[in-house]
Formats: structure tokens, C-alpha cells, sequence
């Protein structure tokens, strides 16, 4: 009998053991983090995880929380893995989480349908499904603030301006580097409709997910083909071997570009030749700002972080801090709109939704010119924000260009289709039944 | 003393062939299944729908690798790549024909997949042992090509994933959001329960000592009559069927939704695991395995922070996570060297030692 009560055993300790797990005090705010520090995505996920804690970190220590609520910050570790980031969300669920930022595309979609049901919105940060955007169908989705089409269209147009004029790319070679998975696909047929259109040609290069280290293949093809411009859509060890090995063929790095995922690391992993390596970027990179600095005073210095100094500031690291000034604004909206201090997830959905950080709010939150205005609506959950370009000089990112704004009737054409096919294909999608506040 | 086969006589052949010959194995057995049902109604939504699903969603991904690594000697990489196939045809099967109920399509779909294991099983006849690995291992990378680059399979999605839509059973919803775990739980506990019935059925057999013939000695069993290519064959399509239906379980009753990836090699190596750790060529190893593989780092997800807590220790969550790597690892390896042919011979020697307590001869 002792195997079988020792099974016993196991399954009683795995019940009190759910039941022992703190829960979120009555009077305070449960802000779950889903993050990854460790598993091959490792050396991004590590920056982003400590921007997201440390901001949030700050707002208690400097504010004692929001409206004075203070914060339940609470990681759980993801390992980028789908299978560990539905059992975190099934471990945050009973601990009345306001929001949920799932960090990888994988968890986002199964949590989707969840979302509404259990009544946590989701905040999947420029990544995620795209048709998201659209406030109408997916009520409890957000991915401001860019979707991957504006940063298609905005890199196109980037190029078309330094070639001076978008009809001038007739005839010119454009390459696409890209995972070879769904979040790599998703430009492609924008891209291949701006093809058509301008008279270039796109040429595609995909990197499957199991040679994103290695990628002699596709950039002998570069080689040989000549593109006149390199495009990348990247993530993880993807953007820096790809960075290294472009500059291994002697590709000239001033015509490659990126979207926005690739981090201060890639970069200097290609060494002396990834200088004039550009990429797109939407905020503010390194710790002058006044919000910034609070954040090493009260979180750093206090030794509350896990980070090393030198690292607060980094892109990522900012990526991660944009990620909280969202959360962090959206409960703030929901105690301004229900009056209550301690707020849901029904009510942060609803801060979401009236989300204005415009250039006053910004420099009261102290992060004058960290990044562009943005607001959401009920129909617009993605801002489609303008992003600038960047470009590595071997130590550093510097803006090279004003913010490009991406071209809004072609990302709609693409918004409506996947919208609609989306709705086509899912007969018992629920029609939003939710109200619309006006922005507060 | 309890446990013991003393004063339990078999009057009739059947009697003495059934697979529970004792009153305590079946008791206890009936105890374990009516607990697990009540679990459905006393477990937290965390317990059932973070643990127990996942849990015998490997289970059955495990008996099906079992099946034919176990049993029949095939070694096979490509499990994660026929659990995907299993819950593509799912999803094209429910959103074809959205009328039918959806549990005879997770079960339909098992059939899509075992012709797939078919096909890809066909080089065993002239191969073994590690190239047999290998070949599996082409069609997992394949299959996973497949699924990435043929829109058609999830309806020309944009975002190339799947989703659960909604479907009900007798008005209950069953996959789909609003699907309660309680539901959920009670229809993959019946499915793998019915499973594995007819599993133990089958290798108790003629077909199931057809495999095991095979796997010990296939010049042998050749010499006996039995027809090799049939057989492997059979014991591929079988193992698939098990693997695909555990796949359709996996995306529409756990997950909710899924992309590819979720059907990588990793996947074939997590069960791979669960049936070397559980124990080959056992039925109740398969379970054994999956709890130890993915129940135990939960486990220690929850226990570690609780038992260092008393002394002022906080610890964050990577660094649990890599604890979790460190004493999951370390267990495997002690498993193994305590008892090389898996938890199920410790289950059965312990068993052993219990019918003969107090008084071992």
C-alpha cells in the first residue's frame, strides 16, 4: 500500500499546496509578470523582465504604489515555453490579476479566447495577433503600440525617403530576413503588395527556428542575389546571428534594417562591423530620464533589483518600462473612472481603452520625450504610433531619423481582412457586449 | 497482511486471466478512478486545468509512444509531430463539419494520424535501432515543415495558428473559452480512461504478443510465422491513433489554441522521457512517467518557496525555475540507476514485497 498512499499523498499535497499560495491581499493591486529568465530567449527576456519589475518596483517605493494602492508584483517564469505560460496563467487566475502581459506570441494565443471569459485583459505589447488591434472583436486585447504592418510600411517608406522618393525603389532588390513562423510571415504580403506596387523586388529569406544560430545558408543566397536592401524580422539568437554573419559577407550594414527586437547584445556581437546596422524603435533608449533615474534611486541602489547598474537603460530595459508605464497608466484610468481604489480587470480593460499619454502626461510621469504620444480607444487598441530609426555607431543606439508614420490605409486593408476572415472562421465569436468610456 | 492473494482461488480459466487477479488490485483500482472523478468536483480550476488535464494528456501521448517503443521495439522521434497531426485533422474535421459532436472528431482524428505513422513507418521493415530513430525523426521535421507552410490546414489564418472554437456536448460546452475546466476534465479523464482500457486489452492479446515478439527477437518471431511488415505497421498505426488523439486533447481541451511550435522535437523528447522514466513496455509506467516528468516541477514550483520560507530565504522565480531543472534532473538520473527499467518495476516490486509482508520467504 505505501506506493499507492504515497500517490495519495502527492495528489493532497498538490491541493493544500494550491491552497496555501499567498493570496493577494484585499488591499492591494496583483500585477502578475510573465517573464523569462532562463531558456534560450534568455538574454532578451532577462532585460525586459527587469524593466517591467522595475518600474512598476518604483511606483512603491517612490508613490507607495497607484492613487496609494500599493502593488502585488509577482514574476512567474515562462522559459518562453507555452506550456509553462498557460500553467502561470492558471496560477495567477484565482489571485484576481488586473492584467496579463504573456510575453511570447505562443502564450498570447491561447489566452485569447480566455481573456473575455475570465475577464483579464491581455497586453501583448507590438506582438501577439495582429487583428487584436481591432477593440471591436477582441474587447480584452491589446498590442499597442505599432502592429508589424506599420513597421513594414514604415521601413519601406524609411528607405524610399534615402533613396529620395518612393518611385525610385523601382527596379532596386529588397530582402527579407524572417523567422520562418508566423510572426516572421505577417508583413510578407504587405511587403509583396508594396512589390508590386513601387516595382522593386522582395526576396525572401526564411530562417527556421532551428537555425536561427546558424545562417550561412541564407546569406550565401544574399550573397548572390545582391539585395539592395536587407529587411530582418527577428527574435532572439535569431537578430544576432544574423547581424554577425552580415557582417562576415561584407554586407553593407548601413542598408540593413530591422524591426524592433533586436537588442544592444546582437549588435555587438557582429563587433567593429555591425556599425550603421538601423533599426526601427519606438522609445527613448538610456537612464537620463527623470522617471528613469527615480528608478535607480529607489530600486537599484536600495538593491530591490536584480539588475546591474550599467544594464538599467538599455533598450530593452526600456521596452520593459514602456510595458509598465502602460499597465501602470491603465490602472491608474480605471481608479480615475470607477473611483475605487482597489481596481479589476474589468476596470483596468476599461483603463486600457482611455489610455492618453500625450506629451503633458508623459513629462508629469517624468518621461518627457521617452517616447510619441499614444491614446487607444474602444476600436483602436493599437495606436498604430509612428516609430524612428536608429542606427548602432559600435557602442551605442543613436536616432537617426524623426519618427516615421506608417502608412495607415495600407495597415487597415490588411487590419480589415485578417479581421474579417478572423470573424468568418470563428461563427460563435462573441460580439462585444462591452461598454465605451470616454477618454478620461 | 491486507494485501495478500492467500484464500483467493481461481475456479475458472477466465478467472485466472483476468488482468486484476486479486480483489485488493481491484478495489484499489476502483478507489483510484472514483477519486480522480471526484477530483472533477473537490480540485481547485488551477488543479484541473494546470495539472490533471496536461497530466493525462501526456499520459496518453505516453501509452501511445509505449505502444510502440514499449511493446513493439520501435524506437520513434516523431511523437510531438503525430500529436500535431492529430490536432490538425481535429481542426479541420470541427470547422468542416461543425454539426457533429466534437468528441467523435478527437477521436476520428486519431485515424489521420495513425495513417500518417503509417507511412512513416514503413522504413522499420529494413531498419533498427538508432536509424529507425532517425527516419522518425525526418517525419517530425516534415510533418512540423507542413504545418507551417500549408495555410490550408488552419483555415488560411493569418496569424498560422489554431483555435478552439466553440462546441458543446449535450448543451455543456466542452472546447472552446467558456468551457469550464470541471468539463473539460471529466471528458479527457473518460476518453484516456477508455484508452487505456482497450490498450491493455490489446497488448494482452494476440496482437499485443505479436509486437513483443518482434521486439524481442523479430528473426524469431519470423520463423514463428508472424508477419513482420503487418505487424511493426500495425504497431505504428496504433501508437499514432494514441499520439493524435492526445494531440487533439492537448490543443483543444488544454491549450485552447496553439501554433506550431508547440509540436517541436522537444516535445517527442518530453515523452520520449515519461516512457523511458516511466518504464517500456508498461501501461501504468506511461502514468508513472508523466507524473514524474511533468507533475514533479510543479510540485517543486509550489513546495520549494513554501519549505524555504521559514528560513528567510526568498527566492525568485528563475531561480526556482533552475532548481526545478537542477532536482528534476538529479531524480531522473537516481530513478535510473535505483532501478533501470522505470517506476513501473519499482511499482511491481514494491507490490510484490507487500503480498508477502510480514513474513517474506
Amino acid at each position: 500500500m505505501s506506493l499507492r498512499s504515497l500517490s495519495l499523498g502527492l495528489v493532497v499535497a498538490t491541493l493544500l499546496g494550491g491552497a496555501a499560495l499567498p493570496a493577494a491581499a484585499q488591499d492591494s493591486i496583483y500585477v502578475p509578470l510573465f517573464t523569462y529568465r532562463t531558456g534560450p530567449f534568455a538574454g532578451s527576456g532577462t532585460y525586459i523582465a527587469d524593466g517591467m519589475h522595475d518600474y512598476l518596483e518604483m511606483l512603491n517605493q517612490r508613490d507607495g504604489g497607484i492613487g496609494g494602492v500599493k502593488l502585488v508584483i509577482e514574476e512567474c517564469e515562462t522559459g518562453y515555453d507555452t506550456k509553462k505560460g498557460v500553467e502561470c496563467y492558471e496560477a495567477v487566475k484565482g489571485k484576481n490579476p488586473v492584467i496579463v502581459n504573456p510575453w511570447s506570441t505562443g502564450i498570447t494565443l491561447p489566452l485569447i479566447p480566455r481573456a473575455a471569459v475570465d475577464k483579464i485583459p491581455i497586453l501583448s505589447m507590438a506582438y501577439g495577433l495582429s487583428a487584436s488591434a481591432r477593440g471591436d472583436i477582441f474587447p480584452w486585447v491589446f498590442n499597442p503600440p505599432s502592429t508589424y504592418w506599420d513597421g513594414m510600411s514604415m521601413i519601406i517608406k524609411f528607405i524610399g525617403e534615402k533613396e529620395g522618393g518612393l518611385d525610385k525603389l523601382k527596379g532596386k532588390k529588397v530582402g527579407f530576413l524572417h523567422l520562418d513562423a508566423s510572426f516572421g510571415k505577417e508583413p510578407i504580403p504587405l511587403l509583396e503588395e508594396l512589390a508590386k506596387e513601387l516595382g522593386f523586388e522582395a526576396k525572401l529569406y526564411p530562417v527556421a527556428a532551428q537555425d536561427m544560430q546558424n545562417q550561412s545558408s541564407q546569406w550565401l543566397s544574399v550573397r548572390r542575389d545582391r539585395p539592395d536592401y536587407m529587411i530582418m524580422w527577428g527574435w532572439g539568437s535569431m537578430n544576432g546571428g544574423a547581424i554577425k554573419e552580415a557582417v562576415r559577407s561584407g554586407y553593407p550594414m548601413d542598408k540593413f534594417l530591422s524591426v524592433w527586437w533586436p537588442s544592444e547584445d546582437d549588435a555587438r556581437s557582429g563587433g567593429a562591423g555591425a556599425k550603421g546596422f538601423k533599426m526601427l524603435n519606438w522609445h527613448g533608449v538610456g537612464a537620463t530620464y527623470p522617471a528613469l533615474q527615480d528608478i535607480m534611486k529607489n530600486v537599484v541602489d536600495k538593491g530591490l533589483s536584480k539588475t546591474s547598474k550599467d544594464k538599467v537603460g538599455e533598450l530593452l530595459y526600456n521596452r520593459g518600462v514602456y510595458n509598465s508605464l502602460l499597465i501602470a497608466e491603465a490602472i491608474a484610468n480605471a481608479q480615475k473612472l470607477t473611483g475605487k481604489k482597489v481596481v479589476s480587470g474589468e476596470d483596468v480593460r476599461r483603463g486600457m481603452e482611455t489610455i492618453n499619454l500625450d506629451a503633458a502626461r508623459l513629462k508629469a510621469l517624468g518621461l518627457e520625450g521617452f517616447t510619441d504620444s499614444i491614446a487607444l480607444s474602444c476600436t483602436d487598441h493599437n495606436g498604430h504610433r509612428p516609430a524612428f530609426m536608429q542606427e548602432w555607431d559600435g557602442s551605442k543606439w543613436t536616432k537617426i531619423s524623426d519618427p516615421i508614420e506608417p502608412m495607415g490605409d495600407r495597415v487597415r486593408a490588411q487590419l480589415e481582412a485578417a479581421a474579417k476572415d478572423y470573424a468568418e472562421k470563428n461563427a460563435g465569436w462573441p460580439k462585444r457586449t462591452e461598454t465605451c468610456d470616454k477618454a478620461s | 497482511m491486507l494485501y495478500r492473494e492467500a484464500g483467493q482461488f481461481k475456479s475458472t480459466y477466465a478467472s485466472d486471466m483476468v488482468v486484476f487477479r486479486l480483489k485488493e488490485d481491484r478495489a484499489g483500482l476502483a478507489v483510484i478512478i472514483l477519486m480522480a472523478y471526484a477530483l472533477a468536483f473537490m480540485g481547485s480550476d488551477f488543479l484541473l486545468q494546470a495539472v490533471l488535464i496536461p497530466f493525462l494528456v501526456f499520459a496518453l501521448a505516453a501509452i501511445g509512444l509505449n505502444l510502440l517503443t514499449g511493446y513493439a521495439g520501435q524506437l520513434s522521434l516523431g511523437t510531438g509531430a503525430f500529436m500535431g497531426v492529430g490536432a490538425y485533422a481535429c481542426y479541420k474535421l470541427m470547422t468542416a463539419f461543425p454539426d457533429i459532436n466534437v468528441i467523435v472528431w478527437i477521436l476520428v482524428s486519431g485515424f489521420f494520424s495513425a495513417a500518417v505513422g503509417t507511412l512513416f513507418g514503413l522504413p522499420s521493415l529494413r531498419i533498427k535501432g538508432f536509424y529507425l530513430a532517425v527516419a522518425t525523426l525526418a517525419a517530425q521535421f516534415f510533418l512540423q515543415w507542413c504545418f507551417i507552410r500549408i495555410p490550408w490546414l488552419v483555415n488560411y489564418n493569418v496569424s498560422g495558428a489554431l483555435d478552439a472554437p466553440l462546441r458543446t456536448l449535450f448543451g455543456v460546452p466542452v472546447v472552446g473559452a467558456t468551457a469550464t475546466p470541471q468539463t473539460r476534465y471529466i471528458v479527457v479523464l473518460t476518453l484516456v480512461i477508455v484508452l487505456t482500457w482497450v490498450a491493455s486489452n490489446l497488448v494482452r492479446g494476440r496482437i499485443g504478443r505479436m509486437w513483443i515478439a518482434v521486439r524481442d527477437m523479430d528473426l524469431a518471431a519470423e520463423l514463428m510465422g508472424i508477419r513482420l511488415l503487418q505487424t511493426k505497421l500495425l504497431a505504428f498505426a496504433v501508437s499514432s491513433y494514441y499520439c493524435g488523439v492526445a494531440g487533439a486533447l492537448m490543443v483543444f481541451l488544454w491549450y485552447g489554441g496553439a501554433e506550431y511550435d508547440v509540436f517541436n522535437i522537444n516535445q517527442s523528447f518530453f515523452i520520449l522521457f515519461m516512457v523511458i522514466i516511466g518504464g517500456l513496455g508498461s501501461l501504468i509506467g506511461s502514468f508513472f512517467g508523466a507524473a514524474l516528468i511533468f507533475i514533479m516541477p510543479i510540485l517543486l514550483g509550489i513546495v520549494l518557496p513554501i519549505m524555504l520560507a521559514p528560513f528567510g530565504i526568498a527566492i525568485g522565480a528563475e531561480t526556482i525555475e533552475h532548481l526545478r531543472f537542477m532536482i528534476v534532473g538529479a531524480l531522473i538520473i537516481f530513478f535510473l540507476i535505483v532501478e533501470p527499467h522505470g517506476l513501473a518495476r519499482l511499482w511491481q516490486i514494491g507490490k510484490q514485497k507487500l503480498l508477502v509482508w510480514p513474513f517474506p520467504y
